[in-house]
């Protein structure tokens, strides 16, 4: 006998002891789908036999098995379940998980079973137990399938036991191996004509053969598409029968799919002669299809019971289903399922109209899913935490549409004309903010909080630990930009390994050696500015912000730091160099060359003194002020000191080196302060054009980026926008490398900061994966702010080398896939809680202790 | 850091026998931080200076533990600026004259000398009129010359750093007690964990003059580093007499701010009361208090029986533990430990946790808020929380004119984002109030004043529950 299991059900085997429960499973399932409560008894007792211990046993059981569906995996629960009772809550289980409950009834002879138990020195009790459990298995077998159970298989003798195959079948709705393409169509309603036009807008031809008795339809699209039709293809409109001739036809050919909306499940129940309240919509399909005889109803009612409640495409990828789906159930298949599928779900409440209050499941959806449907007529299609309702009300006087997909765009086809006026007025035009941006104002904890695996494009999964978290939530709820701006954060930066030149702790040496390392072949170096990192958005227009971000405080860009917080306190500043970097993009064209009304640019903006002015006044010029007065006295008096005889010669010396190198850390500080006074004080070096509509730019090497940022500064009015020096190296030729030491030489014997080497693509992979997209190299004079001004000193400097970068660079690969990751989800106008939860990462890992001076 | 001490008492080499330092030599000592060394740059009869300079070594300060540091524990001022480092080079380099005791003229340490001490250089935050309450009660002509910030930048204003001069007629030992004391007092800070024994240490090198003092209570709070216990045991010792026990527990730096400005008013307190007294009028049973901080609503909450849950929630990690700590929750019984709970969460995060109180506690919380991320506020507990009561107090800025010591346009507390005058405030309300279906009323906090209202504005929202449609 076949036993045809669905491949996600709860398989409940049923039996007296003795049966052959245990090796009946044993034969059929893997032995991780199978949950004995014999095994269950010996794991919370010590005893597999101990009958005390059954409630807290079973209570194991349940819980395996609940963790279990709600992955999906078959369960198999091997305990004799004779009574009513002790199935309920396992049928109760399998409702609560979506899935089909299945029993399998091993009805041997009592014999059998003792003869069995005879053998096990285990189960020495009385025949009359098994013979009390045959008896209940006997009063069960009627009312198996009243009790919930979908499949119920008896197996009467030992040779039908031995001769039961299982077959697991796939749930009618798993269509994962289908990839489409597909051309998902919103409710028809009978509006054939709109239909028919519709299918040859997507590019369908559409032959009829009028046929002796009937019409037949032969549809076929050039490039394989196929139709999935969201069900109410029945009720209110003028063409229900061709319309559902066509459809059927469709179906039948394999060029579409279909499954059932509330008005086809409706029509099967009248026309199954259940007693159902005819509306006007209904009765115009009954009376439609009286027109078409009785053969052809007979044929709908068929088709009709056919249908899958919904379907799974494209690897778990798509779900259609007439009326939405959560994720909780997709894939799945229970009553509760088809429900939903069919009718969504209510609040229980009505509005003025009478009609039920729908809760929207699709403002809660998080799932991978991207899941279309119908049922509720919209304005406009719209996306909504990646659902879609492409009904359009065409029946009503809107319009027939579809989606396609993977495309993810809409066609749609005006209705001819109203054949049915709206109980409740569709909703006027397009409200002023997307659905989405209503919908993103406000982001959840559960998305940012606890321990986050996230999966990003350059990076597979990427962990961000709670405490991370926690610090993060604090940072983000207290000092950042508004979510909707934060699109993205930039990577921290390691620099190079410590120099093996004598009297250097960095040098370009060890960053080239490092890339050419990773197998990368030319490099880029960039002049690192001194100033501080900003991330500036720049929209074309206020109304270009608050269509494409979704603010609504009437800002057309913003400027923010690394961590988040908006640069400027001055609102007036902050607009100034917003409009000066928006008139740039105008002058140079790029708005129109880049097609977008927004760019994100990741820039230097200084002086440094601008941002840090409070910490440069109470740590490095307080150190400047006191080193240089406390080694000056020191010196003059050690000065007379040896003018008096005293042998302090060779303290002297050192005090004057220490005080001549705390003047040289002034020097190195004050080289990047100045005074600002309006807008015309500060610098903007961008260096990358990270993102703009429909693009991250992660494609384009760095040589496009500077040349773009180039045109932009040449287009800049006054001084404020100013490319950055840059040269490009072959890490092959020696001297090319020698080029770019000479060059980074030059730039620090003036005390430059130094600069930034970078793979010449943007993101560059190596021999172990993601190769680190920048390694600074800092200069001499440069570092003493960082390592204070005495670190050149001989004791000092051979101490200071021994730091170890791997932890830095494990964070900057880390942030850097996150910055890209959060752009990409942006630009492809995924929900912000799927770009927040980026951005939010970096910050996380911001707060990883890391040694801050690398 | 250089230190020098200058005598003009003929014959004025003794100086070299009350220092037990020889006036030839260069003498070095290794210190644990760094080295000293001993010279004298001057020596006659007419005049002898001894000059201890001090030698700190920048990397080692930093390279001990492998904790998360900021830069400014790389790069800081510490090897250069007069600090508890003097004072421990003094009392191991000049140990014997901080005692008051000399092996070869014991006469010696008895006599008050014409002393020159110099200090280069010193931090005192408080700026030259510290130095002056600090040294002139013990009889010192004082010299401060202010080093500035930073020379090209003017804008900068002053630094905190200054070489200082004190000259008087003192014994050597009394001189040298009193920089040991008073330097790390001027510099506010120590580079070891300040326990118990240091209050022995104050009491061995203060015991003398400090009680006479009239800037003890400053200079013993400084010394212990601003801990009130060690403080308290401290002062006792030197007066012999008790201190008032301050029931207030230390207070982090950030509210500092606002209380002393608020303090005269107890506003505080009577925040905390008309709060609690709304919740209970409104029959609240289980409350949140959104932006609990350190706990003080939790805990009068929690002594109120009519309470059965009462749950904080802060952004601030750091406040929850305090809060956890202050509430004594490790302690608590079972039943007491139930009613109540702290989470970390966001105001501006949507937060299932919330659902299901009976009411929500706001006391001076939203003014902490970016006004950009107040919509999101209002929606996460109007909306979505959405208990039946929700009472938010926040200061009236009108009320702020009163305040002599806060400039016109500043907030009371640095991180205020915003403060509201009445009408701003019951406008903003009462636009919640309408948009999420609550009605609200409004009552003064504090003693208020004829025209600017009261100190701070509370609002008391009642949801208005929708009728279900038939």
């Amino acid at each position: 006998m076949k036993l045809a299991i669905p491949d996600l059900s709860l398989v409940v085997l049923i039996g007296p002891s003795g049966a052959g429960k245990s090796t009946f499973a044993r034969r059929h399932f893997r032995p991780t789908e199978v949950i004995s409560s014999d095994t269950c008894r010996g794991m919370v007792s010590d005893d597999e036999n101990d009958l005390d211990v059954s409630e807290e046993a079973f209570s194991l059981v349940r819980f395996i098995a609940g963790q279990r569906l709600g992955l999906g995996k078959l369960t198999v629960i091997d305990a004799t379940s004779v009574d009513q009772a002790s199935r309920a809550p396992l049928v109760a289980l399998a409702r609560q998980f979506h899935c089909l409950p299945v029993a399998i009834v091993l009805n041997l002879p009592a014999k059998v079973c003792q003869a069995r138990n005879r053998e096990r020195a285990d189960r020495q009790f009385g025949a009359h137990v098994v013979r009390s459990q045959r008896l209940r298995v006997k009063q069960s077998l009627r009312g198996l399938q009243r009790e919930g159970f979908r499949h119920v298989y008896v197996l009467d003798s030992e040779e039908a036991v031995d001769a039961a195959v299982v077959e697991r079948q796939p749930l009618w709705n798993n269509r994962r191996h289908d990839h489409g393409p597909f051309d998902v169509i919103g409710d028809v309603h009978g509006c054939f004509d709109e239909l028919a036009g519709l299918l040859a807008l997507l590019g369908y031809a559409i032959e009829c053969d009028e046929g002796d008795t009937e019409p037949a339809y032969r549809v076929t699209h050039p490039e394989g598409r196929r139709v999935v039709f969201l069900g109410d293809l029945v009720d209110r409109g003028p063409k229900i029968v061709d319309t559902l001739r066509l459809a059927m036809d469709m179906v039948a050919s394999g060029v579409a799919l279909c499954v059932p909306g509330n008005h086809e499940t409706k029509l099967l129940k009248k026309l199954r002669g259940k007693d159902v309240k005819v509306n006007h919509g209904l009765a115009e399909t009954l009376s439609q299809l009286e027109a078409a005889g009785e053969g052809f109803a007979r044929r709908a009612a068929t088709f009709i019971d056919g249908l899958v409640s919904h379907y799974v495409f494209d690897d778990g990828k798509l779900v259609t289903a007439h009326a939405g789906l959560k994720e909780s159930m997709q894939g799945r298949g229970s009553g509760g399922v088809r429900e939903f599928a069919l009718y969504g779900e209510t609040t229980g409440e009505t509005d003025s109209y009478g009609l039920p209050v729908r809760f929207n499941w699709a403002a809660e959806y998080r799932g991978r899913a991207t899941v279309v449907y119908g049922h509720t007529p919209v304005p406009e299609p719209e996306w909504l935490n990646n659902t879609i309702c492409v009904d359009t009300g065409c029946v009503y006087g809107g319009s027939l549409t579809a989606l396609r997909y993977p495309e993810r765009a809409t066609v749609s086809f005006a209705a001819l004309r109203e054949y049915c006026a709206p109980v409740r007025p569709l909703a006027a035009a397009r409200p002023e903010r997307s659905a989405q941006h209503a919908s993103d104002d406000v982001l959840d904890m559960a998305d940012v909080a606890g321990k986050r695996v996230l999966h990003t494009r350059l990076m597979k999964t990427l962990t961000v630990r709670a405490e991370n978290a926690a610090a993060a939530l604090e940072a983000m709820s207290r000092f950042a930009v508004a979510p909707q701006w934060l699109i993205y954060l930039p990577p921290t930066m390691s620099p190079s390994e410590t120099s093996a030149v004598a009297g250097m702790l960095e040098h370009p040496n060890e960053a080239f050696e490092y890339f050419a390392r990773e197998g990368v072949a030319r490099v880029v170096c960039e002049e690192k500015h001194m100033g501080s990192r900003a991330v500036v958005i720049v929209c074309r227009s206020a109304e270009a912000a608050a269509r494409r971000f979704g603010v609504t405080t009437g800002e057309a860009g913003l400027c923010y730091t690394r961590t988040g917080r908006r640069f400027f306190d001055d609102g007036a500043l902050e607009a100034a160099l917003l409009e000066r970097v928006r008139t740039a993009m105008d002058t140079a064209g790029l708005w129109e060359e880049l097609a977008t009304d927004w760019v994100c640019l990741d820039c230097e903006l200084m002086p440094w003194s601008a941002k840090a002015q409070e910490l440069i006044r109470q740590q490095y010029a307080a150190v400047g002020s006191a080193s240089r007065a406390a080694l000056g006295e020191s010196v003059a008096v050690l000065e007379t000191a040896l003018a008096a005889g005293r042998e302090v010669g060779e303290l002297l010396e050192r005090f004057r080196t220490r005080a001549a190198l705390a003047d040289r850390y002034v020097e190195s500080y004050q080289r990047y302060c100045w005074a600002v006074n309006g807008i015309d004080d500060y610098r903007l070096a961008p260096f990358h054009v990270m993102a703009t509509e429909g693009a991250v730019h992660v494609d384009q090497d760095h040589l496009w980026h500077l040349g773009t940022i180039a045109r932009l500064c040449e287009a800049g009015e006054g001084e404020l926008l100013f490319a950055t020096a840059h040269r490009v190296i072959e890490l092959g030729d020696e001297a090319s490398r020698a080029e770019g030491v000479a060059w980074w030489e030059a730039l620090t014997a003036g005390g430059g900061e130094g600069m930034v080497v970078k793979p010449i693509d943007f993101v560059a992979k190596g021999k172990k994966g993601l190769v680190q997209p920048a390694l600074k190299s800092r200069g001499r004079e440069y570092l003493r702010i960082i390592y204070g001004a005495e670190y050149t000193l001989p004791g000092n400097l051979e101490r200071l080398r021994e730091r170890a970068v791997a932890g830095k660079r494990a964070l900057a690969l880390r942030e850097f896939a996150l910055g890209v990751e959060g752009l990409e989800r942006f630009v492809a106008r995924e929900p912000l809680r799927r770009v927040h939860e980026c951005v939010f990462g970096v910050l996380a890992l911001e707060s990883e202790a890391i040694d801050p001076r690398l | 850091m250089l230190f020098t001490l200058r005598t003009t008492r003929a014959p004025a080499s003794d100086l070299s026998y009350l220092l037990a330092k020889r006036p030839e030599r260069v003498q070095s000592f290794a210190l644990a931080f760094g080295q000293a060394v001993v010279f004298y740059p001057e020596v006659s009869d007419e005049a002898c200076t001894a000059a201890l300079v001090l030698d700190v070594d920048p990397v080692a300060l930093v390279r001990k533990k492998g904790e998360a540091r900021s830069l400014a524990q790389y790069v800081n001022d510490r090897p250069y600026a007069a600090s508890s480092f003097l004072s421990v080079a003094i009392a191991q380099v000049f140990g014997s004259a901080l005692q008051g005791r000399c092996r070869d003229r014991p006469e010696l340490p008895d006599e008050a000398l014409p002393l020159r001490a110099h200090l280069a250089v010193v931090a005192c935050g408080g700026g030259s009129a510290l130095l002056s309450r600090l040294f002139e009660p013990l009889g010192y002509a004082i010299t401060a010359e202010p080093h500035p910030l930073d020379a090209r930048h003017p804008e900068w204003g002053p630094g905190r750093y200054f070489s200082v001069t004190l000259e008087a007629t003192k014994r050597v030992s009394e001189l040298l007690s009193h920089l040991y004391v008073l330097i790390p007092v001027l510099d506010d800070e120590k580079h070891y964990w300040v326990g118990d024994d240091e209050v022995d240490k104050l009491v061995r090198h203060g015991g003398e003059w400090l009680p006479d003092h009239p800037e003890r209570e400053l200079i013993t709070q400084r010394y212990l580093k601003h801990q009130k216990s060690l403080t308290r045991e401290a002062l006792g010792r030197l007066t012999a007499k008790e201190t008032p026990d301050d029931p207030d527990e230390v207070e982090v730096a950030q509210g500092r701010e606002e209380k002393t400005l608020e303090r005269p008013l107890r506003l505080d307190d009577e925040r905390r009361a008309a709060v609690v007294a709304a919740l209970k009028a409104a029959g609240a049973r289980r409350v949140l208090d959104l932006g609990c901080g350190e706990g003080k609503l939790l805990r009068a909450l929690l002594e109120d029986r009519s309470f059965d849950k009462v749950v904080g929630v802060d952004v601030s990690h750091r406040a929850l533990e305090v809060a956890a700590d202050r509430l004594h929750l490790e302690r608590l019984s079972p039943r007491q430990r139930e009613r109540i709970g702290l989470l970390h969460g966001s105001l501006t995060y949507r937060d299932a946790r919330l659902a299901g109180y009976d009411a929500a506690a706001l006391v001076e919380v939203i003014e902490h808020l970016d006004p950009s991320r107040v919509p999101a506020l209002e929606r996460v507990v109007f909306e979505f929380a959405r208990p039946p009561t929700v009472v938010l107090t926040t200061p009236n800025a009108e009320f702020n004119a009163t305040f002599a010591d806060l400039p016109a346009g500043r907030f009371r507390h640095k991180d205020h984002r915003f403060e509201w005058t009445r009408a701003e405030f019951e406008a903003w309300a009462a636009g919640v109030a309408a948009r999420f279906g609550y009605a609200v009323s409004f009552a003064p906090v504090g003693a208020a004043h004829a025209v600017l209202g009261p100190p701070t504005q509370m609002a008391v929202f009642s949801r208005v529950d929708a009728e279900v449609a038939a």
